[in-house]
């Protein structure tokens, strides 16, 4: 058996410090459930396919469960839970009610994660833009059409604001 | 799922990082992205004792262009390339890097890794072929340069020693009236592509080809340098006759095997597709046209 100490981790999520000591083995997605007890990123797959466990990591999306956390070290990381202020949801949020962008949602927190790094990038998507944006994120409800729709309306409301 | 058990080092430095991997001894691996080594670690297929993060190397991550060079650091992640000005002058490095597996995936996973890992499969040991590339390694000796092509030996295997990092790569610049495409075939975003082809032609008065490399990417244990299709091309015109004698020729050199991703005959016959449409896009390039080209996929 390796010496397997457990490590530190401290980081920023949703604005918050927070830290846990862990196994060096743990995955950022259980990091984040197990340990901070936030439980609104999902493990779906577990093996890099489908993105249920995407967060923002330094201002980039990542799959949560092909990290380790001591990875994360030192880090600022947005979670789904991170998106709503005050009590109201975020565009994005409402927008993917509005249009029946979920149906399960099991999905739906690493989608509305990789909707908000895409619409930083490009304020008013194409098709061909949206459509690489969430390749990496699977749904097996919806048929994305109307999470095509939700990610146009989300894009027209921030514009708005 | 759980990796077996670790130990977790973080190295400030290369230096620090070559003396851990020393001192760790044979079952230490580094670690950068991660994209490839956590889902084997998962799967429980590596099975490293000890962990050396070379993430928080800092002088690992830049993309220097000195004089008619290209130097990327190996920390450098596939979305650093997508969206960087060198990406945008070198469009087969833009047309690999855009391509690989998904955004999340892109964000992540490093250069550098995806070459030391040297998965048969893995885009950037295809497309860099097809460049001048040297691999800078950095070891208790000090640095090395190794050319691309004697630096990954066989599937999942280079000659970097175990106390051996990738430190950057260099990258020649092509010169005027060259031009290169990477294209590559996947079922979906996410996962490696079945086959692929980087090619990169030197055009002289308007349509003869003086130069042209082309390597052929999953249909073998390595990539493979389809040395008979860049010599049915070269000193020929482009037009479609020759274009289908070094698609052939591709074919020809191509030593797939049978997987979950195709079978040999299909991945033979879909790398020698991929070549012809690659020459064809590569010519245009090398003549100024901006072509949009990469991985294609279901839905893409």
């Amino acid at each position: 058996m390796p010496d397997v100490k457990k490590v530190l981790v401290r980081v920023r999520v949703n604005g918050e410090a927070r830290e846990a000591e862990v196994e060096p083995r743990t995955l950022l997605v259980e990091f984040l459930r197990e340990h901070l007890n936030l439980a609104g990123t999902h493990v779906g797959c577990d093996t890099s396919y489908c993105g249920a466990c995407t967060v923002i990591l330094n201002g980039r999306t990542v799959k949560s469960c092909t990290l380790f956390a001591p990875m994360a070290d030192g880090g600022e990381i947005t979670t789904v839970e991170g998106l709503s202020k005050d009590g109201k949801l975020h565009p994005i949020q409402e927008a993917f009610a509005e249009c029946h962008g979920l149906q399960c949602g099991y999905c739906t927190p690493g989608l509305l994660l990789s909707t908000l790094q895409l619409l930083k990038k490009y304020s008013r998507p194409t098709d061909g833009q949206i459509r690489k944006g969430i390749a990496g994120n699977t749904c097996r409800c919806t048929g994305y059409q109307n999470i095509f729709k939700s990610i146009r309306m989300a894009a027209a409301e921030m514009e708005k604001r | 799922m759980y990796a077996a058990p670790f130990s977790y080092h973080r190295a400030a430095s290369l230096q620090e990082a070559v003396k851990l991997l020393q001192e760790l001894g044979e079952d230490a691996r580094l670690i950068a992205g991660g994209q490839s080594l956590i889902p084997l670690m998962k799967m429980r297929m590596a099975r490293p004792t000890a962990l050396i993060d070379i993430n928080f190397v800092s002088e690992l991550g830049d993309i220097r262009t000195p004089k008619g060079e290209l130097h990327i650091g190996a920390l450098v992640r596939h979305a650093d390339l997508e969206h960087s000005a060198a990406g945008a002058t070198i469009p087969l490095l833009h047309d690999c890097a855009a391509g690989i597996a998904d955004v999340q995936v892109r964000n992540q996973g490093t250069i550098g890794g995806s070459l030391a890992e040297a998965d048969p499969s893995g885009d950037w040991g295809t497309a860099l072929l097809a460049l001048d590339t040297s691999v800078i390694c950095f070891g208790p000796g000090g640095q090395r340069t190794v050319p691309l092509e004697d630096f990954i030996k066989d599937a999942y295997t280079t000659v970097l020693a175990h106390d051996e990092i990738v430190t950057a790569l260099h990258v020649k610049l092509p010169l005027k009236g060259s031009g290169g495409a990477h294209l590559a075939f996947k079922r979906c975003a996410p996962v490696y592509p079945t086959a692929s082809a980087s090619v990169q032609v030197m055009i002289e008065d308007g349509n003869m080809c003086k130069d042209a490399r082309i390597i052929l990417g999953c249909v073998g244990l390595t990539a493979i340098r389809a040395k008979e299709a860049e010599a049915a091309l070269r000193g020929k015109t482009l037009e479609e006759k020759n274009i289908r004698t070094a698609a052939d020729a591709a074919r020809a050199a191509a030593d797939p095997q049978s997987d979950m991703r195709g079978s040999a005959d299909y991945k033979r016959i879909l790398v020698g597709t991929l070549v012809k449409r690659a020459i064809g896009i590569a010519a245009r390039r090398a003549r100024g046209e901006s072509v949009e080209a990469g991985h294609e996929y279901a839905g893409r």
